[in-house]
């Protein structure tokens, strides 16, 4: 793997453009979690014209429902959730501005029409690896829906964590390129 | 003479093994990372192999689970057909094992009460428990947490028996091939086949208990594991789905006899956090019996 680029969010349509699939990225700043449950909410907040729990403009969300803390941590375990089920929400959030997604595993044909033509950029974190990337959370605030409980939404404050690009705004797919050239037979 | 265990004691050794699961990766998935880093050839692949292995080691030595999804529960348990359990339900002394080991332990609570409703029950029970009655005094007690996103990639197939081994060796492969990196590979591929529905589904779950790469005992069953595991990783899709030549660590093979029209296949994919913890409690002789 080769240098990682480090990325100051929020993530402007200048930052989204400027990233390649496979590129390494480093995102320091502020983002939003969410899964099944929030995004489920917020559709529902959108379908019912009401405004959404923040502001989805330049922002990312990281697919992921945190373990509980232990006293002393800022969050707990905190990888990656499979993206896949998010499919069916994700291109609402990305017409209203939102401008990266972090999780694992596939999208759907129309998350990638979405992303490319709004602008924005699918990352993947290492799946399972949810002590190490949970280091790298320097706060963790719930923004909406706490009855969520480990789904509700939360403010975080990242520093150094580690991401790549998995999809870009252009629809350059990683999971298809790099399976391409390692396939055999 | 005759052996008893107090549910209490059912109770501690079930949390406990909740939280040992989920912080302490096996040593044999460990190995096969570190044998399958020599062996990737994609660059990204061995940086995936080498955070896996990072981020086990700080689960173990910080105590925390090493993947945020702590899984269902599923519990495999044997019991002595001569041993008496005292105290109280064998069931409901499992799942206080689960409530306390899951809010103690800082584990993650995922379980909903309804599968329609979706309200969390808050304590991660009830654990999926798996009962077998087997000769001896003994109990046997397996927690194998299972996380949703390689769980939510298995696949059953009622084969005709017409399509034979290849029809099975393929529809194994193709089910590996659509899941990609949704379930966090490198995988292990549980594989049952034969009985019946459950039966099968049943088989490729428990073969996951094996230590990681462990051939099944006959030869003949080892060889089709070996060729599974081949083109399985020629797929190409690599660690977490970046692209690479090794996509699962293992293939588990099991097999039982069924009926002369059925030929049942069973996928069941473990992630990369292939998490099991067992015991054997002994209990204590009393005076009465025989």
């Amino acid at each position: 793997m080769g240098e990682s680029i480090r990325i100051e969010l929020p993530l402007t349509q200048e930052k989204v453009a400027s990233l390649k699939a496979g590129d390494s990225v480093l995102l320091n700043g502020v983002l939003y979690t969410g899964r099944d449950a929030a995004h489920k909410k917020m559709v529902e907040a959108l379908e019912r014209g009401e405004e959404l729990p923040f502001d989805v403009r330049d922002q990312v969300i990281y697919f992921v429902g945190p373990a509980p803390p232990k006293p002393g941590q800022v969050i707990g375990s905190a990888g990656p959730t499979t993206s896949g089920r998010m499919d069916a929400y994700s291109p609402k959030l990305i017409e209203r501005g939102l401008t990266g997604m972090i999780g694992k595993g596939l999208r759907s044909h129309e998350v990638i029409d979405s992303m490319k033509k709004h602008g924005a950029v699918y990352f993947g974190a290492i799946g399972g690896t949810g002590a190490l990337l949970a280091k790298r959370i320097v706060s963790a605030e719930v923004v909406a829906y706490p009855e969520l409980g480990p789904e509700a939404i939360r403010k975080l404050e990242v520093k150094d964590f580690p991401v790549m690009v998995v999809i870009d705004k252009d629809g350059n797919n990683l999971y298809e390129t790099g399976k391409a050239q390692y396939r055999k037979e | 003479m005759l052996r008893s265990i107090h549910v209490d004691e059912i109770t501690k050794a079930v949390e406990r093994l909740c939280m040992e699961a989920n912080y302490d990766l096996g040593e044999d998935v460990l190995s096969k990372f570190k044998e399958n880093l020599e062996k990737e050839e994609s660059p990204l692949g061995c940086e995936v192999y080498e955070r896996l292995i990072e981020n086990a080691k700080i689960a173990h030595e910080e105590r925390v689970p090493m993947c945020q999804d702590t899984g269902m529960t599923v519990i495999f348990v044997e019991v002595g057909q001569d041993l008496h359990i005292q105290g109280g339900s064998l069931e409901e002394a499992i799942n206080k094992g689960v409530a306390l080991g899951y809010t103690n332990g800082y584990l993650r609570k995922s379980m909903v009460r309804d599968p329609f409703e979706r309200e969390n029950t808050g304590d991660n029970t009830p654990a999926i428990i798996h009962y077998e009655v087997v000769p001896g005094d003994t109990l046997k007690i397996t927690v194998a947490p299972k996380g949703a996103g390689s769980e939510n990639m298995g696949a059953l197939k009622m084969c005709k028996p017409s399509e034979g081994l290849e029809g099975v060796i393929q529809f194994v492969v193709d089910t590996v091939d659509q899941a990609g990196g949704n379930p966090c590979p490198p995988i292990i591929v549980g594989v049952g086949v034969g009985g019946s529905m459950e039966k099968a589904t049943y088989l490729a779950k428990k073969s996951l208990l094996r230590q990681a790469g462990e051939p099944h005992k006959e030869e003949r069953l080892a060889d089709i594991e070996r060729e599974i595991l081949r083109r399985v990783n020629n797929l190409g899709i690599g660690p977490q789905g970046f692209g690479g030549t090794t996509t699962a660590l293992a293939v588990h093979l099991e097999v039982y006899p069924t009926h002369i029209a059925s030929l049942p296949v069973a996928v069941n994919i473990q992630c990369h956090a292939a998490r099991h913890k067992e015991i054997v409690l002994k209990g204590t002789l009393t005076g009465e019996g025989e």
